[in-house]
């Protein structure tokens, strides 16, 4: 599969996550976005950021406490929770934030 | 999201009662999970892709896995097609596709075994539904093999014992041996040979999830709880699925093992080379595979020095570490003889409890109403303590000893009779979605029942593979994904700390 953007074709997986993860850019996470009828605001922002930056210093995606409580700090205590990031992102934050940030799909028993 | 596999279906509907559905031909005869990359095919000793010779192979994998297992050629020979696994399969409860009845999924390779291994099947196929092993056959165990999770409640109401678990991982076998592997399963035994657990997390980033994890519960209750990491001559080594440290539910369990070792005074550790419990080896019916990822939980207790091994809440890890360590990587000589080897997280809790070297405050979980849901590989395939049932008695004491209010679901859906979440033996992939809402209305209408009749809230379960299943599957039938949660998360919220005992 692929996702063209910009009139460029990038190579996705058979879930549409992005093969190369070096191939991505704002526009091809709000192309993404707009797949799945979702518009990205700040607040997803903050998230696909968050994510971005750690997957660069851990090379995985933050786990869930990880990421709520980073979450928690920028936007709000009441913001810091997972239902919150459901509200964000309805298909499952660790699988669709993932997604829109170019990363890998978490895999194991999650 | 754009997806290439069919996200929209009807979930089924929950009845007052369940039904045994009429049969639907080839109701799920499009539900098949991506096929494994060469790269993940390779990796585990598989060809790439499909090789030119398949059928060759594939019969010469039968006949040396006929030669390896006597159960397999036992299996092939005995079903008299008596129909009493016909409705206790999940699958076929929730698909009503004919080919998910458990007899009818066995036969698509009892069919082929037949034909180029048995006299009357070379003389006369057509007399004893003797089939060619062709393209169409292939598919269809590619498809149908993973229809089934392993859990083996067909085979508690086989009047021969037939297990249709060893033979579905005899199907994935041999289809890996000719190159089509399933994806899911193939990239995460890839990652723990690399990386050590299924996530691929590697030690810095485990040391740091860790570390957030420490000052959550000393935020929560104001006490220094250690989990610690690689720390050598720690007494336990504690193995689990790494879900437990990602994911939720699964992480509240993760602390309240933590809680459980502070206040039992016990040092432990993890490792960060086997961060891994649960073992795909075994989804796939391939030895050397189960082998090699066993062997990195010996290599790890051997390099700690701990005179424990412990295993956290994961169904099929307990499956592996007690029926078959043993045997891939024992013996367990350097291991302290007092303690069961391996030992299940409920085991050292429930003993502890015994002890009365645990005070809990039970009003804390007064909030939920509990039920639990045995999981398959646990309930069918292993024990806890040293009485026979002790997998059903222990997780329900630690329920009791930190809740005041359990209800059980109907008898026909627990214990050995209970049914697999619909995600096991390693079908909890997104592109089986479908499959897994399917297969999870048995245990839906058990849960109903008790939601109904008890205003259940909570479903308590101890394995990674229930857990993320039923969070994703509750809200396709009106539950919330949160209903579902660790029995060591309930520990943990009762246990009081601070004072020793």
């Amino acid at each position: 599969m692929s996702i063209e953007v910009n009139g460029n074709v990038f190579e996705t997986d058979e879930e549409g996550y992005l093969a190369t993860l070096s191939d991505w850019s704002p526009d091809i996470a709000a192309a993404m976005a707009n797949e799945d009828d979702c518009d990205l605001g700040d607040n997803h922002w903050e998230v696909i950021n968050f994510l971005r930056n750690y997957y660069e210093e851990y090379q995985i995606a933050p786990a869930v406490r990880v990421l709520t409580k980073a979450i928690g700090k920028k936007l709000g205590a009441d913001k810091g929770n997972s239902k919150y990031l459901y509200e964000l992102f309805p298909y499952g934050p660790a699988k669709q934030a993932c997604k829109y940030a170019g990363l890998p799909k978490p895999t194991g028993c999650v | 999201m754009a997806q290439a596999y069919k996200t929209e279906f009807d979930t089924p509907e929950i009845k007052e009662y369940p039904l045994i559905p009429h049969i639907r031909k080839g109701a799920m005869e499009h539900s098949k999970p991506f096929v494994a990359k060469a790269q993940h095919q390779e990796s585990l000793g598989f060809p790439g892709e499909l090789v030119d010779n398949w059928q060759q192979v594939a019969l010469a994998k039968m006949a040396e896995l006929l030669g390896k297992y006597r159960s397999i050629r036992v299996f092939l020979d005995t079903c008299v097609k008596c129909g009493a696994c016909t409705d206790k399969c999940h699958y076929y409860l929730g698909t009503a596709d004919p080919k998910n009845m458990p007899a009818a999924r066995q036969d698509l390779l009892r069919n082929v075994y037949r034909r180029y291994f048995t006299l009357a099947g070379k003389l006369f196929p057509k007399l004893v539904g003797a089939v060619e092993l062709t393209e169409e056959v292939l598919q269809d165990w590619y498809r149908y093999y993973h229809q089934c999770s392993e859990c083996r409640r067909c085979s508690v109401y086989c009047p021969f014992g037939i297990d249709t678990a060893e033979l579905t991982m005899a199907g994935r076998e041999i289809l890996a041996s000719v190159g089509v592997g399933q994806k899911y399963s193939n990239e995460i035994i890839t990652k723990v040979q690399k990386i050590g657990n299924n996530l691929g997390l590697p030690e810095p980033a485990l040391a740091n999830t860790l570390e957030n994890l420490e000052e959550e519960i000393k935020d929560d209750t104001g006490v220094d709880v250690r989990l610690p990491l690689d720390e050598k001559g720690a007494e336990v080594l504690l193995v689990t699925p790494s879900a437990d440290f990602f994911a939720e539910p699964h992480v509240d369990g993760l602390m309240g093992y933590a809680k459980v070792f502070h206040q039992a005074g016990i040092s432990w550790t993890l490792s960060s080379y086997a961060s891994e419990a649960a073992n795909f080896g075994i989804f796939i019916g391939n030895y050397d595979n189960m082998q090699k990822l066993a062997q990195r939980v010996r290599d790890a207790a051997l390099e700690l020095g701990v005179r424990r091994i412990i295993v956290g809440e994961c169904g099929h890890a307990w499956r592996v570490a007690y029926s078959f360590w043993n045997t891939l990587i024992g013996p367990f000589d350097f291991l302290d003889p007092d303690y069961p080897v391996p030992q299940h997280i409920c085991e050292f809790s429930y003993d502890l409890i015994q002890r009365n070297a645990l005070k809990f405050d039970k009003t804390a979980n007064d909030h939920r109403i509990l039920t639990f849901h045995d999981s398959c590989n646990v309930a069918r395939a292993s024990r806890m303590g040293n009485m026979p049932g002790g997998q059903f008695v222990i997780p329900r004491e630690i329920i009791r000893a930190s809740c005041n209010h359990f209800h059980d679901m109907s008898p026909e859906t627990i214990h050995e009779h209970t049914f697999c979440c619909g995600g096991g033996g390693g079908l909890l992939t997104d592109d089986l979605v479908e499959l897994r809402v399917k297969g999870a209305l048995p245990r839906m209408e058990a849960l109903q029942q008790v939601v109904d009749e008890f205003g259940v809230t909570h479903m308590a379960a101890i394995c990674a593979i229930c857990k993320s299943q039923f969070s994703k599957v509750f809200p396709y039938y009106g539950f919330d994904m949160d209903m579902v949660i660790s029995v060591h998360q309930l520990l943990g919220d009762a246990l009081v700390l601070g004072e020793t005992h």
